[in-house]
């Protein structure tokens, strides 16, 4: 029997999951489980679960909505927000959650990330960026750093990254954040707030592959992954008490930008209103 | 009927689609498919439905695809170009069981060819544009009020089926435009959409009932919590590895229109009681084909029309029976000829079929039909 | 409120990744056999760190019936 909260919202007779020993992603999978349990269980934010649909695309990442029991659609490879912003539109009382990767959103699917967050439809994207595509065995990814090695570039990677929480600021998203694997507690929280905020959010989750991104560049195994995670990814409200020289080589996790733009479905729903009224004249 | 208004056939297309519960538009702007857009940007508010306008052709039936998931009759429209990137998500909404109707108003190609010149050359793409062994049900209009009235019969049939249902139009037909007498809205036939709700037997939500083809849909966001993926899944939606469970769903998507193809193919008749030469064509080239087949009969010619309606699944049991009385077949589309390997396949080599088509961009006229009638009868008397 | 919690393994979950017991504050556990297993439970503080960062969810707190 695995723990109360597992046994809630996961389909346990598909688990243990098909990723590899101390693949980051499980431990998204969780963080967002648990950030969904609490907004349920919190009287402040009336929901219940049959308000939530997760969407995802392709890759190892998108795999979640499988096993995440809500209504739960797996699409296809860089869709997974265009699917998601006709679920949204259809039925704007849904929280619409997009669980994808960093191959899926940001390359093949870069395109409708960004018209996403232009449109600021609520949509919560919670990304598994791992940097590298890893179901089909380790090539580079758009967030691959410059001079790492995948399978596909055995010489070191000449692309230079996205920072995809920055290009969801950029292509206007409301809210974007960054959160990690080790900081579970930090990245729930931001989670949650990302879930509550009324438009387009992204968190960028930094995840972590040591099958195929590790071993190839060298990183060692979860465990000094997840070590390299706590000694350089800080939380907002330390980060913030750094002097310039204790923030070097470090990144900020937490929310990054944060807007109150008119949300979109909002928005056509007067749309529907004027329509109306125009009729009736 | 109602007093005439005039349409053209792309306005026509979404009034239809309206009357028959379309609720739900995403598409991106393309010739000649552009009017369905704008009428459904201006229309669907109005009726309480939701329009948008995506960033490319991909997204735009990921977004139908989604709505439809979601619990509305969603629709997309566009031509050749944009056609070819729905195709991926087309394959989707087939494996996942998501009705929904792609209008393809047809241009000339290939590539972008030429953007606003009639042409009939994504027949075959409507078939075999998306990857996998799949089921079509394609539906192709000749009229303005075909326009209407058959693009109700889509959403029925896609809502039936729980498939995509390609709305297969071309510039001619889009473009055209008519006095139409509209039916009374009370006469039509609407297909509300299957839908189960915590039904006690099997909750699982792709169980087909004993003797059935299609599991009744489950919306989300009430009650129901169930997984949907393009992968090979079991009856509860969930991906699997396993050969038999994916030959088995596989098998079933196909049979669900193969078995049902007598329910799903429709035709149009004209003059071919005692025809020996049947001519068949489809949507825009029916007018000229039509018009042939008179001055034709002035001439004392036993000329017929033949025309498939549904042109996925090719009706070829309805073209089979009336082969028997003719001599020869010409088939008149405006393309290189792609109904024609249908109409050849079905034929078998009983018959001659000659072909007449065109990739100029231009249209087919009465009058070249008539000529190359008249030489295929030159040539059997030469013989 | 020590007492009214206790760890649980499931080791057919565990893929032996280490995490848990590598940054478990008060080493509690290790890894044997590529699997977590409990060697001083009584050092346990219950907080549940191991449970948030498993991967696999094979290592969590229960509440313990008084």
């Amino acid at each position: 029997m695995p723990s109360d909260l597992i046994h809630e919202y996961m389909r346990i007779d598909h688990l243990p999951q098909i990723w590899c020993p101390g693949c980051g992603n499980g431990v998204i999978m969780h963080d967002v489980a648990t950030a969904i349990h609490e907004l349920i269980e919190d009287p402040d934010t009336p929901c219940n679960r049959d308000d939530f649909v997760i969407v995802s695309g392709i890759g190892c990442s998108s795999r979640a909505a499988g096993y995440l029991d809500f209504n739960s659609i797996h699409t296809t490879h860089g869709r997974a927000i265009g699917f998601a912003t006709g679920i949204k539109l259809a039925n704007p009382k849904l929280h619409v959650i997009v669980l994808t990767g960093d191959g899926d959103c940001s390359a093949i699917g870069g395109n409708h990330l960004i018209h996403a967050a232009r449109r600021n439809i609520d949509l919560s994207v919670i990304v598994f960026n791992n940097d590298i595509y890893g179901m089909t065995g380790g090539q580079y990814s758009p967030t691959t750093p410059n001079g790492d090695k995948a399978t596909t570039a055995p010489y070191g990677n000449v692309d230079r990254p996205f920072d995809i929480a920055n290009l969801a600021t950029g292509a206007g998203a409301s809210f974007s954040a960054r959160g990690d694997v080790f900081h579970a507690r930090e990245t729930i929280s931001i989670i949650k707030q990302a879930i509550l905020h009324k438009g387009f959010s992204l968190v960028d989750v930094y995840a972590i592959c040591p099958t195929y991104y590790g071993r190839k560049n060298k990183k060692g195994d979860a465990v000094e992954m997840l070590k390299w995670q706590k000694e350089n990814l800080v939380p907002t409200s330390k980060f913030y008490h750094m002097s310039e020289e204790e923030r070097a080589g470090k990144k900020m996790i937490g929310i990054l930008s944060y807007n109150d733009y008119p949300e979109y479905t909002a928005e056509y729903a007067k749309v529907i209103e004027a329509s109306q009224k125009k009729g009736k004249k | 009927m109602s007093k005439a208004v005039l349409m053209q056939g792309n306005e026509a297309v979404v009034e239809g689609a309206i009357a028959a519960g379309f609720r739900f538009f995403a598409g991106y702007p393309i010739t000649p498919s552009t009017e369905i857009a704008e009428q459904s940007a201006l229309r669907l508010p109005q009726v309480g439905g939701k329009f948008i306008q995506m960033e490319d052709e991909i997204a735009s039936i990921a977004a139908v695809l989604g709505a439809s998931a979601a619990g509305m009759k969603a629709m997309t429209a566009t031509s050749g170009p944009g056609f070819s990137l729905m195709q991926e998500n087309i394959g989707y909404g087939v494996m996942a069981e998501i009705p929904c109707v792609i209008v393809d108003v047809q241009r000339a190609g290939p590539s972008t060819g030429l953007a606003t010149s009639p042409a009939q050359g994504d027949y075959m793409q409507a078939k075999w544009g998306t990857h996998g062994d799949h089921p079509v049900i394609a539906i192709s209009p000749a009229s303005v009020l075909e326009c209407y009235t058959l693009i109700i019969r889509a959403f029925n049939l896609s809502e039936k089926y729980r498939t995509p249902v390609i709305f297969l139009m071309d510039e001619i037909v889009g473009h055209m435009r008519e006095g139409v007498e509209l039916p009374n809205p009370n006469d039509l036939i609407i297909n509300p959409r299957k839908m189960s709700f915590h039904d006690g037997a099997n909750k699982q939500c792709y169980y087909v009932p004993e003797g059935e083809f299609i599991p009744a849909m489950k919306p989300f966001g009430q009650g129901e919590r169930y997984n949907i993926t393009g992968l090979a899944h079991d009856e509860s939606g969930f991906p699997v590895n396993s050969n038999e469970i994916a030959d088995k769903l596989v098998t079933r998507l196909l049979e669900k229109v193969e078995k049902n193809v007598d329910k799903i193919c429709r035709i149009e008749e004209y003059a071919m009681d005692d025809a020996e030469t049947a001519i068949v064509c489809f949507g825009g080239t029916t007018r000229a084909v039509m018009s042939a087949v008179l001055k034709a009969r002035a001439e004392g010619k036993k000329v017929g029309m033949f025309r498939p309606i549904t042109v996925w699944p090719f009706p070829e049991a309805q073209l089979r029976e009336r082969l028997p009385q003719l001599k020869k077949i010409l088939m008149v589309e405006h393309n290189h000829g792609q109904m024609l390997q249908e109409v050849q396949r079905t034929v078998g080599g009983k018959l001659p079929v000659d072909f007449l088509g065109c990739v100029d961009g231009t249209v087919i006229s009465p009058d070249a039909i008539l000529n190359k009638l008249n030489e295929m009868e030159g040539k059997r008397h030469a013989k | 409120m020590l007492g009214k919690k206790r760890l649980v393994v499931d080791e057919a979950w565990c893929k032996g990744c280490g995490i848990c017991a590598a940054f478990c504050p008060k080493e509690v556990l290790e890894i044997k056999h590529e699997k977590v297993q409990i060697k001083a439970p009584e050092k346990c503080i219950f907080c549940a760190q191991c449970e948030l960062r498993c991967p696999d969810y094979a290592i969590y707190l229960v509440n313990v019936e008084e």
